[in-house]
């Protein structure tokens, strides 16, 4: 029981994080239009990152 | 060029032959079938235990390979699929044998004698029944009382599915390399892989590893990056592969990394891990156990998100097909298969992206974890003091 608590809360703050990831490199990439494919590369890399965490949690948890 | 066509043939023939001489077989067999499944609706899923069950028995490794399954005019089930080999290490030693002894059979009512060896199948687990008993006995939590897991070396699915991606890629890529002999430009098939790889040369390996050291890495990083793709993409097809949602293939591609991260780690990589450099000395040894752990979890993070992202992927996929079974009381027949395929057309295009999306990313990571390991820092503490260092680091920022 609260195994799936903690792990749900890992998730919420792993959608959190997610959506600042995006939405900073959105920001990023309107104000810099020419780097997008860089900031892309590395929104994707932290993005994996956080995702293995939350998955972590997810499998660990269940 | 026309050989290399041939032989895709060939391997497309024999594998449909396969299938259905085995469906033919399967015909024949249909009568030991009928008491595999529940007896009432011959193992037709319909209620939503069931719906669970099925999914759980996809997202395993399976000993046989299996399509689909109907009814016949005579009103049994057929099964249409072919059976893999059965090798696995008994108290009596090797024993070897088709799959197709158990007769689909998942929940070790079936048993197989090899031998003074009584074999049983229990959700996808092969185990070997004490001397002397003649039916397997489970206790509460099903676990067999009277008998032991034997060590299974079997071609099941998965490693079916692997074997296949390494036939694929050795025609794909040998007849790519052949071709540079004779041309420049490659042709027919090989214009669509060029770009792949040079694609996973100067966006992953080049600015991950370097210019001088990345040659060395690359046949890895191909490697890696189009097995997990091609298993990927097989996952979303009828066949119903679950290669890179077993957990057995991710932890053997993160070892693969992982040696290759420690075996090429310069000496400043185990500075790094044993004695951080330009830190105070209390700060070195707290960071000690920090960097052990760290040497562990990015594998670690690396096995987890690829099992974790293609079950998942797969569990949606199956879910949402499931919905025309679950919904069919409230929109009826017709309006539930046309919500379940709609959707489920929509997460069958998201999962083509993560399919990639998961190969490029292990890929990437892979890069970068050696990339840390091989990179050669140059320190200036030994060069001039730390004023400096930060007098540097300003001139750079502004």
């Amino acid at each position: 029981m609260y195994n799936l608590i903690g792990a749900g809360l890992i998730v919420i703050g792993g959608g959190i994080g997610l959506g600042q990831i995006g939405g900073k490199a959105m920001e990023a990439i309107a104000r810099q239009p020419e780097a997008a494919g860089k900031i892309q590369t590395a929104m994707i890399i932290i993005g994996a990152l956080l995702e293995g965490l939350a998955f972590g949690a997810l499998i660990l948890g269940k | 060029m026309v050989r290399g066509y041939l032989k895709t043939v060939f391997v497309a023939l024999l594998l449909s032959v396969s299938v259905g001489m085995q469906a033919q077989e399967d015909d024949h067999l249909s009568d030991h079938d009928t008491h595999i499944t529940d007896a009432e609706d011959d193992g037709r899923v319909n209620t939503d235990d069931e719906i669970k069950s099925y999914i759980e028995h996809h997202l395993k490794d399976v000993h046989d390979f299996h399509l689909f399954s109907y009814t016949t005019d005579a009103g049994e089930r057929a099964h249409v699929g072919f059976p893999l080999p059965v090798i696995v290490w008994t108290t009596e030693g090797l024993k070897a044998f088709m799959s197709s002894e158990f007769h689909h059979d998942d929940d070790a009512s079936v048993l197989v004698q090899k031998g003074n060896v009584t074999l049983a199948k229990y959700h996808s687990r092969i185990y070997e029944l004490d001397n002397g008993t003649t039916e397997i006995a489970f206790d509460e939590e099903h676990h067999p009382t009277n008998a032991h897991k034997v060590i299974d070396f079997s071609i099941t699915k998965s490693v079916f599915g692997l074997l296949m991606i390494g036939v694929l890629l050795l025609l794909m890529f040998v007849g790519l390399a052949k071709q540079y002999k004779k041309r420049a430009i490659p042709k027919g098939f090989g214009r669509v892989l060029e770009p792949l790889v040079l694609y996973v040369r100067d966006e992953i390996a080049r600015p991950n590893i370097g210019e001088e050291k990345h040659k060395k890495f690359m046949p890895y990083l191909l490697t890696v990056f189009f097995l997990i793709w091609i298993a990927n993409l097989l996952g979303l097809t009828p066949f119903g592969f679950n290669i890179t949602g077993q957990i057995a293939v991710t932890v053997c591609l993160a070892l693969f990394t992982f040696f290759i991260v420690q075996f090429n780690g310069n000496k400043d990589y185990w500075k790094h891990i044993f004695w951080m450099p330009d830190v105070p000395v209390l700060m070195k040894i707290v960071l000690i156990p920090i960097e052990l752990l760290g040497l562990f979890t990015k594998p670690f993070s690396l096995l987890i998100r690829l099992f974790a992202n293609i079950t998942a992927g797969h569990f949606v996929v199956m879910s949402l097909i499931a919905l025309m079974i679950t919904l069919k009381a409230q929109f009826g027949a017709v309006g539930s298969t046309g919500l379940s395929l709609f959707l489920t057309l929509f997460i069958s295009v998201i999962e083509v992206l993560v399919a990639f999306l998961q190969a490029f990313i292990f890929t990437m990571l892979s890069a970068l974890f050696i990339g840390m390991a091989v990179a050669e820092h140059d320190h200036p503490e030994h060069a001039h003091g730390e004023e400096d260092d930060v007098d540097e680091v300003r001139e750079r920022f502004v």
